[in-house]
């Protein structure tokens, strides 16, 4: 038993760091947010040749084949840049789905591409009813063709498919095919773009096997958890460098205990959530038992946590916290869209205690009676 | 990363697992009404059990009655100790702090003088740290020591010491050069609790208790072979002591903490609130959830702290974070719990309405001390601004 990355995985996640230090600094990362869909081909294609868009598929599709801990790995350093862009919902959503639930000509088709970096994708899942639950979806099939709307998709408008995630089923639609009507929503994530995606009569192709469609959730969940502590890694760095060099009062605030209290409740978390990410990384990558539970104890920390790490950052740079300047705003808005994607806390706090008080006999036989 | 067994591991576990069955007692909790001191030869009387079954000090070197095996083989005894809803053991500051104290900076004479018997709960150990004026600044205590020929003879007063009452040997530190910078001049002594000039005073805790004590030292000789590490430079293992206080220590409290837990969902089955069972209550579920991510979250901080230190060999300054984690979450657990038992939450030990014989009051009160002993909160917060984050130091 090791609790610390081997290391192959250190030197991946190094590198990762390295990389996206080099390709996209905050400039880049400010640059593509006001663009309309904060993609950049170039970022992509070298991202492809690193082998990060197929890093956790199989190598017969031309992935690198490593596991959900190494993805977590990779993820944690594209939060800690702050990468825009459709690499998570092309890889952690839509590409872990076509490898739970595609066929193996499927795989071929719509996998293979995302490996190589040909192609981007998503996943549509929510509503108007904005429920996380997809057996609440309506949108319907009927023969071989979608018709509803689906809203808050990532990075739809930069997709080459989408996946749908219907009352019968799960589908891929070609972005571009008849019938689709993409239209950017306006959010406070400006580094990941949500659209509206409406389908009239649009011909879709049904992914083999829906029921492993909870397994893929749950890998883009943790890899999501995981993007978070990168983020909030980055918002504690920064931080604690200002808090050594802003000065009042004649010494560094850092100084102060008011502040450095923030700061080590800063570390306490994000060291926190680490813990829960690459455990639930593990969990799920190794089919453990507790795998469900510890990917919602992970986003019910993280969640929380990713929030009050920005608002302390931000608390403690004052005046230039609150600027348009200032790069906090930038990860305190991808805190927030991050902690509502998949649930928030509150969801999986009622979906962990759907798991272990409700279905608490094998919890409790092991607590003696009164 | 691999959090798998290796094939060493599976053997321990399965052997431990099978001992467990059919060793672990049962009636612990029948005995939360009795005397502190009937309880505590109960847990001593279980200790000596498992060191008899080659289970205590499981990294400790086998040479002086341990293992031998390694701290990942220790967390899996904690793990199956409490899948085992196994009682905890007597001698808790001997085993979690002492001990490793002893095999950090000891004598091999010391070692083999003390750590059998730490293990099989034979000795009792107390720590001799805190004063009346040095808590959080530790480093500005005054209890003396003076060499005189080949013993040091202490005099001075120590506070908090939990385990006062039943111990047999005290982990001290003491004064030895004044005219030095105060983290200079100190030294840790091993004190036999029967020499002449040792008074201990029962000090009344808010739960009603006398855990704690007061020690008074009068001309106490202590032989110079009792000296850990080198005179001058016990500060270094006093901050070793603290080190695994904080880092380590809260890894034994996992069984605790999951015993409540699993408790309080079986409660909060029965226990009513508006009409239907607490466990159906949405925000009593949220509550419930938020506790047990939080016990999972300690036990994963846990993990990693245990293989980074079976890395480096040493815990550092950010098991800092495992003490704030075990002791805050304690007290937000007892409020959920208070909150779960509504108006029974406050009967003690006695009343026979009391649910589980008080001990959920009683839990209540306990944890507040949490966050202040073993280093307040405040103070491992200064440790991880200064030390882990290198922020200026703030006093």
């Amino acid at each position: 038993m090791q609790f610390g990355l081997s290391e192959s995985q250190q030197i991946l996640k190094d590198n990762a760091r390295k990389f996206f230090a080099n390709e996209c600094p905050i400039t880049e990362v400010r640059r593509l947010m006001e663009t309309d869909t904060a993609y950049d081909a170039t970022l992509w294609r070298k991202m492809a040749e690193q082998g990060f868009t197929g890093i956790i598929f199989p190598e017969e599709y031309g992935g690198l084949g490593l596991g959900v801990v190494e993805l977590a790995l990779l993820m944690e350093e594209a939060g800690f840049a702050l990468l825009p862009g459709p690499f998570f919902s092309t890889v952690a959503m839509a590409g872990s789905l076509i490898e739970s639930c595609g066929t193996d000509e499927q795989k071929k088709k719509y996998l293979a591409p995302i490996c190589n970096g040909e192609a981007r994708s998503t996943v549509a899942l929510l509503e108007a009813s904005a429920s996380w639950d997809p057996a609440e979806a309506q949108i319907t099939e009927t023969s071989g063709k979608l018709t509803g709307t689906k809203l808050f998709v990532p990075d739809a408008a930069g997709a080459d498919s989408i996946l749908v995630v219907a009352r019968d089923g799960i589908f891929v639609a070609e972005a571009r095919a008849p019938g689709i009507t993409i239209q950017p929503m306006s959010s406070m994530d400006l580094t990941r773009k949500l659209y509206s995606v409406q389908f009239s009569n649009t011909p879709a192709e049904k992914l083999g096997n829906a029921s492993a469609l909870p397994q893929a959730r749950q890998i883009a969940t943790v890899a999501l958890v995981a993007e978070m502590v990168g983020g909030m890694q980055r918002t504690l760095d920064i931080t604690v460098q200002y808090a050594k060099t802003r000065k009042q009062f004649g010494n560094p605030i850092g100084m102060f205990q008011a502040v450095q209290h923030q700061c080590a409740d800063m570390y306490l978390e994000t060291e926190s959530s680490r813990s829960a990410a690459y455990y639930a990384a593990w969990a799920l990558q190794e089919k453990s038992s507790d795998a469900a539970s510890a990917v919602s104890i992970a986003k019910i920390y993280s969640s929380d946590a990713c929030r009050t790490v920005g608002n302390r950052g931000i608390q403690i740079h004052g005046g230039m916290g609150f600027t348009w300047e200032n790069d906090l705003h930038l990860y305190y808005r991808r805190a927030k869209a991050s902690e509502t994607m998949f649930g928030d806390a509150s969801y999986h706090r009622e979906r962990l205690a759907r798991l272990v008080i409700d279905a608490g006999t094998a919890v409790s036989q092991s607590a003696k009676s009164a | 990363m691999d959090l798998n067994l290796t094939t060493d591991e599976l053997k321990f576990r399965d052997e431990l697992r099978a001992w467990l069955k059919a060793n672990a007692p049962k009636d612990w909790d029948e005995f939360r009404e009795e005397s502190m001191e009937k309880r505590f030869e109960y847990l001593r009387r279980w200790q000596r059990k498992l060191f008899e079954g080659g289970w205590a000090g499981i990294s400790w070197p086998k040479a002086y009655g341990g293992r031998g095996a390694s701290l990942m083989e220790q967390v899996i005894f904690w793990q199956e100790m409490a899948r085992a809803d196994a009682p905890p053991m007597a001698n808790v500051l001997g085993l979690g702090l002492i001990g490793p104290t002893i095999i950090a900076f000891g004598t091999e004479a010391q070692k083999k003088r003390f750590l059998p018997k730490i293990l099989s709960a034979e000795e009792i150990w107390c720590q001799g740290f805190s004063e009346p004026d040095a808590g959080s600044d530790l480093a500005n205590l005054r209890c003396e020591g003076r060499l005189d020929g080949d013993h040091y003879v202490v005099n001075g007063q120590k506070v908090w010491n939990s385990y006062g009452w039943a111990a047999d040997w005290c982990e001290l530190v003491v004064r030895t050069d004044p005219s030095v910078a105060k983290h200079k001049g100190i030294t840790m002594l091993l004190v036999d609790m029967k020499s002449k000039g040792v008074e201990v005073r029962p000090l009344r805790q808010m739960t009603g208790e006398t855990e704690f004590n007061e020690i008074f030292f009068h001309d106490v000789r202590v032989p110079v072979e009792n000296v850990v590490g080198k005179v001058n430079e016990g500060w270094s293992a006093a901050i070793g002591t603290l080190m695994h206080e904080r880092g380590t220590f809260g890894a034994g409290l996992q069984i605790i903490y999951q015993r409540n837990m699993n408790r309080l969902i079986e409660l909060s089955h029965r226990m009513q609130r508006n009409g239907r069972p607490a466990a159906e209550d949405p925000v009593v579920r949220q509550k419930l959830a938020q506790c047990y991510a939080e016990i999972e979250i300690m036990r994963m901080n846990q993990m990693r702290a245990f293989s980074r230190i079976n890395a480096t060999g040493v815990p550092g300054p950010e098991g800092s974070i495992q003490k704030i984690f075990w002791s805050e979450l304690n007290q937000r657990f007892q409020q959920v719990a208070q909150e779960v038992l509504g108006p029974y939450g406050q009967l003690e030990s006695g009343d026979d309405h009391a649910i589980d014989k008080g001990a959920w009051s009683y839990g209540y009160l306990r944890t507040r001390g949490n966050t202040i002993e073993a280093g307040t909160s405040e103070v491992q917060r200064n440790i991880i601004g200064h030390f882990v984050l290198g922020l200026p130091k703030s006093y």
